[in-house]
């Protein structure tokens, strides 16, 4: 800790340059907002950490929901993300995928290039749309004119759309790293496209792509606004994917909003949430770093 | 393409469903009407919208500055190994859940809040929860932004014999500037379309707050307020909520390109 402190000193001093008032200035206000966000950051894992520290158990994870939260487990509730979680992936990676393929590969021509360019526009703007306004086209198009009713398929369905503009940048900015040299020999081989494409640029950019997947899993693990009228409220454990189901963070919010006294129960479902996350978050520093180490 | 025709069909819809409503009542209707009580014909969307620019421009001048010291502290002052630190503490802050944001709001801030001046949930309330939620994406992006600077400038800078001050202030700044603006306006975008925190926060009282600590509606929590047993026209109101929402954000994003697109020409 000493050292990373004195050596934190070392480097705000450029030896020779003499410091002006106004650089003195300029680091307290810059250490003082820094400590600022650190705190924040400490005293909110911290109150989530401790608060759902004490109702987490076994029982917690496996048992069934009683009591509309205020007892019992949140079992159904993990099975049901992890349904919509799952279709929401099933659906967006190859869409995704074939997308960013399209975008970083076959765009070149002069009409595809003024495509491309639309798409991109589209893209970014389709990644602002707020989650909310997504839910409610998700409601109109899966839920009733699909027929889909609340269900966990109409709600991973509306999910996809939201998380499809982040995979597609994500994967197409891994695409478009591949190594020039390595274009050029694929060229001088004569491969075919479709060759090109699954036998080495995708084994290529695998692991570029499944920390893509990854940081996607974890937005739409962390999305409440989609699923509120789209996969439904009860706390059943669904039978099918045209089931309804609730989420984990949807329960989150009905415990603290809806429901008086589940404030408990509200915390130590967020902490689970917290907790997939960070291992989400983790998973993809690992893949990422063993990319750089490759390249 | 179908990626091209969702973005397309989720306006499309939006305006299908509100049609009923949009070609049967004036449009001036939605900011004159005397309240709203939408299953007895009265729209008014005004305190919504003020409710919506309230919080995410209150947000924005705390998070502002912060995210930009924040992505300068980063990129300029910090040895690498904190640098390293201090951003993987704002990824993680970045990843965390809005409920959970909204969760810690209502039990942690509100009550702080309202020791100061009732009730508690409050424009203030959600301001702050917004101001704490946006920052990471702020921070990531001005952080992106500076990154581009050509690092070449900066070792000029540093021959020339600059503090690190002047340098961050008459060559980093303005050279980026394009780019924090451009952070900014993705950062107000994300503010205007949150829901779940504000919505768990903000009281959810439908007029035009009068102080920092009355009780605000924002557009989207009162799509998600209402959308669970809203009938007919009712619906169709919020459908029309939505577009309006809609509308804000992609006004904004026109202004703002991909964070990747951005460069600086010499």
């Amino acid at each position: 800790m000493y050292r990373v402190v004195v050596s934190y000193m070392n480097s705000l001093a450029i030896k020779g340059v003499p410091r002006t008032s106004a650089d003195n200035m300029a680091r307290i206000i810059l250490s003082l907002s820094i400590l600022c966000v650190v705190a924040v950051f400490v005293w909110l894992t911290s109150d989530v950490l401790l608060s759902g520290w004490q109702g987490l158990s076994v029982n917690f994870l496996t048992g069934s929901t009683i009591d509309s939260g205020r007892a019992g487990g949140i079992a159904p509730i993990l099975v049901s993300t992890l349904a919509v979680v799952g279709i929401c992936l099933s659906v967006a990676l190859p869409l995704g995928l074939a997308v960013a393929v399209w975008l970083s590969e076959f765009s070149v021509t002069e009409r595809g290039l003024t495509v491309a360019v639309w798409l991109r526009r589209l893209i970014h703007l389709l990644a602002g749309v707020p989650s909310i306004v997504i839910g409610l086209f998700g409601y109109v198009f899966f839920c009733q004119i699909m027929g889909l009713g609340y269900s966990l398929l109409a709600g991973g369905l509306s999910l996809a759309c939201m998380i499809l503009p982040l995979l597609i940048s994500t994967m197409e900015d891994s695409f478009r790293s591949t190594p020039m040299n390595i274009r050029q020999a694929a060229a001088a081989l004569a491969i075919s496209e479709v060759g090109f494409i699954t036998k080495v640029l995708i084994p290529l950019s695998a692991p570029a792509l499944s920390a893509a997947t990854i940081l996607s899993l974890g937005r739409a693990l962390a999305e409440t606004a989609v699923l509120l009228f789209t996969s439904g409220y009860v706390t059943r454990m669904p039978d099918s994917i045209s089931d309804p189901g609730r989420v984990l963070s949807v329960h989150i919010f009905d415990l603290s909003m809806n429901v008086t006294g589940g404030d408990q129960n509200a915390y130590s479902s967020a902490l689970v949430l917290l907790f997939l996350l960070f291992i989400l978050n983790s998973l993809s520093k690992v893949i990422l770093a063993r990319v750089k180490i490759k390249l | 393409m179908a990626v091209a025709g969702l973005a397309l069909l989720i306006f499309v819809f939006l305006v299908y469903e509100s049609w009923p409503l949009l070609s049967k009542v004036e449009i001036s209707r939605f900011f004159n009407d005397a309240g709203w009580h939408p299953t007895e014909q009265e729209f008014n969307l005004l305190p919504m919208i003020v409710g919506t620019l309230l919080t995410a421009i209150g947000a924005l001048i705390i998070a502002a500055p912060l995210s930009i010291a924040s992505a300068i502290f980063c990129q300029f002052y910090a040895p690498p190994i904190i640098a390293k630190l201090y951003t993987s503490i704002i990824e993680l802050l970045s990843g965390i859940p809005s409920v959970v944001f909204g969760l810690w709001g209502l039990v942690v801030l509100v009550p702080i809040v309202a020791s100061w001046e009732g009730p508690g949930t409050s424009l203030l309330a959600g301001i702050l929860v917004l101001s704490i939620m946006i920052l990471p994406t702020g921070a990531l992006l001005a952080g992106t932004a500076l990154g581009k600077i050509p690092s070449s400038w900066r070792e000029g800078a540093a021959a020339l014999g600059l503090s690190r001050w002047a340098m961050v202030k008459s060559i980093a700044l303005p050279t980026a500037k394009s780019g924090l603006l451009n952070a900014l306006i993705l950062q107000t975008g994300r503010a205007i379309g949150e829901t779940m925190a504000v919505l768990m926060v903000c009281g959810n009282i439908v007029a035009i707050p009068d102080s920092l600590f009355a009780p605000v509606r924002t557009l989207s929590a009162n799509i998600a307020l209402e959308m669970a047993y809203a009938m007919g026209d009712h619906r169709a109101a919020l459908y029309v909520s939505g577009l309006v929402l809609l509308s804000l954000v992609a006004a904004l994003l026109m202004f703002s390109r991909p964070m990747r697109e951005v460069s600086y020409r010499v």
